[in-house]
């Protein structure tokens, strides 16, 4: 299992270089008396695409919710591009942003009307012009106009994902993002996922069941289960070490208690 | 990187992404509209038959015309305006949208805000066809109280929003299982806030709750002002304090329950 009671100075050892988009030290979560989060630390260095893997109960969703200042840890800090949260939340919220299973968009407006709220809430500028280009790039054009209950699962993702990216974030926090997407559709958002961090050398977490989908985009995996780190490196170092072709393997080892090889 | 405006303390461009969501849901549901007339439309026909036929067998009755409209009238006001506040909140957490909401720059202060003012908004489209029909139908002009009826609908209102807040607080911190709390609260106050009838009906010991009440003082100063001819400012400024006390505990009762329910989780699932 990682060392989790390093200190923030020591999250390098367990991250790539480079200055820090998310720091976690010591995260505690009690709902009562379940520990959801038990004394997890990591550094997520600015532009890099972490995946936060793990069974069900494992704790990423309450791990990227206390990052996003939704749940309140019971000890230990976060601070996101570089500010406490949720303390400092106001200077940060607006160049961040999130993709959840657990949010819809409002059904009863169309697209455009989702788009635009969003926007203004984030105060983006040139507003009109940004939602023609996320439809370009995102292919909403179609379904700009109609009401979001009325489309599909994939079209869903598709728009919930252009919420996500409409103030060009500098984080992306992602819970789940392709999951219920058919395999042409999760490709083809994982595809504009890898183009927008490129283009705006954004930081992308997620959190994720779908091993083929950690492999393909994350430069780093973090492995949860029952709340702590088990294991953290590059998606090829982590088969390595477990001696397997696949992170789906890897998972089921951890899932069922086999300890890799070497491992910390 | 990002192309946005910082901007710092409240922002009115935030509040009207708000209002102008609400605008965008009142108008794409017609059902939403009609409920909003229904309800008052179906009070005010009632009571002012009612009333039209109390006037005819009694004197105080007759003497004290619109007392009954009066009250039913200003009852909406302030249920009206409970509901708008309330129902706006509940949208969000009907749509599984406040996760998006709370995530986004949008503070507390703005989001209540802009329920505020959509429960003004909610509040006109339905009572100012009731105040029509009362006069239409029953020959009662509302509007006729005149510049007490600025001093009545800002107490009124304010007291529907404390009420507002709080129980959004408690949707918020306990799910959609307290939604039941919305539609029903405000019915407790009804009869301690004395709607149909004088304070000095009440036993002793209730008066003095009674008198805790924003609502009352206006119900006791419309009864003055049409029955009497008299103005109660002495009433609106009680009423006034109160209102300023109930706001100000229940923006920090709903602080308290968000936090809460930061600490419970509760914000990310918003179910029963």
């Amino acid at each position: 299992m990682v060392n989790s009671d390093a200190t923030p100075a020591q999250f390098s050892a367990a991250g790539p270089e480079g200055p820090a988009a998310i720091e976690v030290a010591h995260l505690i979560k009690l709902y009562k008396t379940t520990r959801a989060v038990d004394d997890i630390s990591f550094r997520i260095a600015r532009g890099s695409v972490t995946g936060l893997l793990g069974g069900n109960g494992a704790g990423k969703t309450t791990t990227i919710a206390t990052i996003m200042g939704l749940v309140l840890p019971t000890s230990g800090r976060v601070q996101v591009l570089g500010h406490a949260m949720p303390e400092q939340s106001a200077e940060v919220l607006g160049r961040m942003n999130f993709e959840s299973p657990y949010v819809d968009m409002p059904m009863r407006l169309t697209v455009r009307q989702n788009l635009t709220i969003f926007g203004r809430l984030y105060a983006v500028r040139n507003l009109a012009e940004r939602i023609e280009q996320l439809a370009a790039d995102l292919d909403l054009k179609d379904f700009l106009d109609r009401a979001n209950g009325k489309l599909s699962a994939g079209q869903k993702t598709r728009v919930a994902l252009a919420k996500a990216l409409i103030n060009q974030p500098e984080l992306l926090l992602l819970d789940e993002p392709t999951a219920s997407l058919d395999p042409d559709t999760a490709d083809w958002v994982r595809q504009h996922l890898r183009n927008y961090r490129k283009t705006h050398d954004a930081t992308i977490l997620l959190a994720s069941h779908n091993m083929l989908e950690v492999e393909r985009l994350c430069d780093r995996v973090i492995i949860m289960k029952r709340g702590r780190i088990e294991d953290d490196d590059s998606p090829g170092q982590i088969m390595v070490r477990y001696n397997r072709t696949t992170l789906e393997d890897v998972f089921l080892d951890v899932a069922r208690g086999r300890v890799a090889e070497g491992a910390p | 990187m990002s192309e946005t405006v910082t901007h710092y303390g409240i922002s009115w461009h935030r509040i009207s992404a708000m209002v102008l969501r609400y605008w965008y849901l009142l108008m794409s549901s017609w059902p939403r509209l009609l409920e909003l007339i229904y309800w008052p439309a179906l009070q005010i026909i009632t009571w002012g038959f009612l009333q039209n036929y109390i006037a005819q067998n009694d004197n105080f009755f007759a003497r004290a015309g619109g007392t009954l409209i009066g009250a039913v009238i200003l009852w909406d006001i302030l249920f009206r305006g409970q509901l708008g506040f309330s129902i706006s909140f509940l949208e969000e957490m009907w749509a599984r949208n406040l996760g998006n909401l709370m995530m986004s720059p949008l503070k507390p202060i703005e989001f209540l805000i802009s329920l505020m003012i959509m429960s003004l908004i909610r509040l006109a489209i339905g009572v100012i066809p009731m105040t029509l029909l009362a006069l239409f139908f029953f020959d009662f002009n509302f509007f006729a109280i005149g510049l007490p009826l600025i001093a009545f609908f800002c107490n009124l209102i304010f007291t529907s929003w404390a009420i507002g807040i709080f129980v959004s607080g408690l949707v918020l911190r306990n799910g959609l299982g307290a939604e039941s709390i919305v539609w029903t609260l405000m019915f407790g106050l009804m009869p301690l806030a004395c709607v149909y009838y004088p304070v000095s009906v009440l036993p002793d010991w209730l008066q003095w709750i009674a008198w805790t009440l924003p609502p009352t003082y206006v119900f006791e100063g419309m009864r003055a002002l049409l029955i009497n001819q008299t103005f109660r400012s002495d009433l609106m400024v009680w009423s006034l304090a109160i209102n300023v006390v109930l706001l100000i505990a229940s923006f920090a009762i709903f602080l308290a329950l968000l936090r809460s329910a930061k600490r419970v989780g509760s914000l990310l699932g918003g179910g029963e």
